[in-house]
């Protein structure tokens, strides 16, 4: 294969990976934005949603399209609802504490963890996408199914900023993130929709595992990768910035994809990392954010 | 019998927690000695970290790297250079104070989230590192140190420390050490000024005091007794690897410290001690350690904030050091 070809093939795995990315970076950058929480477990949410989207679909026979469509509407809202309880159970009783979140959401990590290694198996388990069509390019067949994704998750973004900018329910998002007391002031119950935003970013990671599922398979360690790449992404594109999120999820998902085409993929994380953190060194507001208030 | 002044009573504290760890190296059962010393060497590592956590109010996320710096200093050099066990330990402290001291200069840049954040990364790179030149280290397979290298020389003869009861009064001999510092330390102006800094570090700086140059002395501090514990652990139980620099090991001397007490001298023992003995005591049962990991981290701090040794000095005991 020639090299324009390759460049055309690592471009569209990249928008792969950056179209799942976005969507689990949205989720940590709402919880970031609008609690000022940094949700560590995060990823077990994603890695939760992908283990769901496996039992769902195993429990219906018929046509695997059956199965995804249950996963994809099921799992995110049992995902969500997870998140939904350990919020109230725990982040509210810490007053969301920047320190004791994290360390709760540690816990919950591990408890998430521990839980799926018990109840569903050290095995990786492949989902069935939903169609298997292949679109034929010159010069390769692609899978529809990855296109597919890439769509869905343009469309999920798309609801997700109507609903910000919109909607009622944006705006009290917004109205909290902007100033808590005096939202609470104006009578919007500040407690529900913090539970409400968590809730919410772990249903995107739910989504986002989802649609990954028919491509990688779910194992109960996925979520860890995601994890650490959603935290560089949140922090490039600005701590809590819609718009520097999606950007700064397109940019690394394609370097990550040509990168690590051409180089060691240990010696791409880890100079992807160390360039991060010196960002956030020298660069606290990401590349697209602005001073913090 | 004339009352013993504060002080008095915390030095006399420590003197007889140190006795009773040194008569039990007579008692213990075998196994228990075993579990004992190990928890000596990595109570070291927490007294470490408590030094930037509780002292000076730096949540770290990745004092593993200035463990797995201590531990590959010595490790690699005696492995590969053949060095005997006292340049080795000390190529690890360097190791550690070197790390520590360009970490610390750039992470202290930051505050609060994005402090915790840098310094996951920065651990999470020092990993990757150690996985990239699998060639030197063997990765998550890691090093087994053979056991005529672990001999510690003195002027009148040597010491095997692959024998159990060295092994156990060597890790002691750390432990006592480190805890007569960290002892030193907070009560002295510098560890004053620490405490100073995480109450307040604007009024601190309104003082005076130059807040960013004591916090990196903390850092630098808490890297070589964290190194210092990671150096003893690679000579003391000869094994090297990849394992000691992840994630979970920046994330287990926040648990056992906050679990202890944060900000006391002894909390990290008392927390290193229980929890290992609660994930010894689950394993009997399932082998679902990490579920009761994350359970006590949130349990801990719904719960119990202030550890086990601080709730004591809270409540009963308030000269507790």
């Amino acid at each position: 294969m020639a090299f324009g070809p390759y460049l055309l093939l690592a471009t569209l795995e990249g928008l792969v990976t950056a179209a799942v990315l976005s969507l689990m970076a949205l989720g940590l950058s709402l919880v970031f934005g609008v609690m000022r929480v940094v949700n560590v477990a995060h990823g077990e949410f994603y890695m939760l949603g992908a283990v769901l989207a496996w039992w769902f679909s195993s429990l219906i026979g018929g046509h695997p399209a059956v199965g995804f469509m249950l996963a994809l509407v099921l799992s995110p809202l049992v995902v969500a609802a997870i998140a939904f309880v350990a919020e109230r159970l725990v982040l509210s009783r810490l007053k969301y504490e920047p320190e004791a979140t994290i360390v709760a959401t540690i816990g919950l990590l591990y408890i998430i963890q521990q839980l799926a290694l018990t109840f569903y198996g050290p095995e990786a388990r492949p989902v069935e996408a939903p169609f298997t069509y292949r679109i034929s390019l010159p010069w390769f067949g692609y899978s529809a199914y990855k296109l597919a994704v890439i769509g869905f998750s343009i469309l999920m973004m798309l609801a997700t900023w109507f609903v910000l900018t919109r909607t009622k329910i944006g705006l009290v998002m917004r109205a909290t993130q902007f100033d808590r007391e005096m939202a609470q002031a104006f009578g919007i119950p500040v407690g529900r929709v913090y539970a409400g935003v968590f809730a919410l970013g772990a249903g995107l990671a739910a989504v986002a595992a989802v649609l990954i599922v028919p491509i990688q398979q779910a194992h109960y360690l996925m979520g860890h990768d995601p994890l650490l790449l959603s935290f560089i992404v949140v922090i490039i594109g600005g701590l809590g910035s819609l718009r520097g999120t999606v950007v700064a999820a397109v940019l690394i998902g394609l370097s990550d994809g040509i990168i690590s085409m051409f180089f060691s993929p240990t010696l791409a994380k880890m100079l992807a990392t160390l360039i991060v953190a010196l960002v956030l060194v020298f660069r606290p507001q990401g590349l697209f954010g602005t001073a913090a208030r | 019998m004339t009352r013993l002044t504060p002080s008095a009573k915390g030095i006399a504290l420590h003197v007889g927690v140190v006795l009773a760890l040194l008569a039990l190296n007579f008692l213990l059962p075998e196994y228990h000695r075993g579990v004992f010393a190990r928890v000596l060497v990595l109570a070291v590592f927490a007294m470490g970290y408590n030094l930037a956590f509780g002292y000076t109010g730096l949540l770290s996320l990745g004092h593993a790297m200035f463990f797995a710096a201590g531990l590959y200093g010595a490790g690699l050099t005696i492995y590969h250079l053949e060095w005997s066990v006292w340049p080795a330990f000390a190529a690890g402290l360097a190791a550690g104070a070197g790390l520590a001291l360009v970490v610390g200069f750039l992470a202290l840049r930051t505050t609060g989230v994005a402090f915790m954040i840098v310094t996951l990364m920065f651990a999470q790179v020092f990993y990757l590192t150690t996985l990239y030149f699998t060639t030197y280290t063997r990765g998550e397979e890691g090093l087994v140190l053979p056991q005529a290298a672990r001999v510690l020389g003195f002027p009148g003869g040597t010491l095997n420390l692959s024998d159990p009861s060295t092994r156990y009064l060597v890790a002691l001999a750390l432990f006592t050490l480190v805890l007569g510092v960290i002892l030193f330390v907070v009560r002295a102006p510098f560890g004053r000024s620490l405490i100073a800094i995480r109450e307040n570090d604007e009024r601190m700086r309104m003082l005076g005091y130059n807040v960013f140059a004591n916090k990196l002395a903390s850092v630098v501090l808490s890297g070589i007794v964290c190194a210092a514990s990671g150096a003893a652990y690679a000579v003391l139980f000869g094994y090297v690897g990849s394992g000691f620099a992840a994630i979970q090991y920046s994330i287990l001397p926040l648990l056992w410290v906050l679990v202890g007490g944060a900000a006391t001298t002894l909390g990290p023992l008392i927390g290193t001690l229980f929890m290992f003995y609660v994930i010894d005591t689950a394993s009997s049962y399932t082998t679902a350690h990490l579920l009761v990991v994350g359970l006590v981290l949130i349990g801990v701090i719904l719960f119990f904030p202030k550890g086990i040794a601080g709730t004591v000095r809270e409540r009963w005991l308030p000269w507790l050091p």
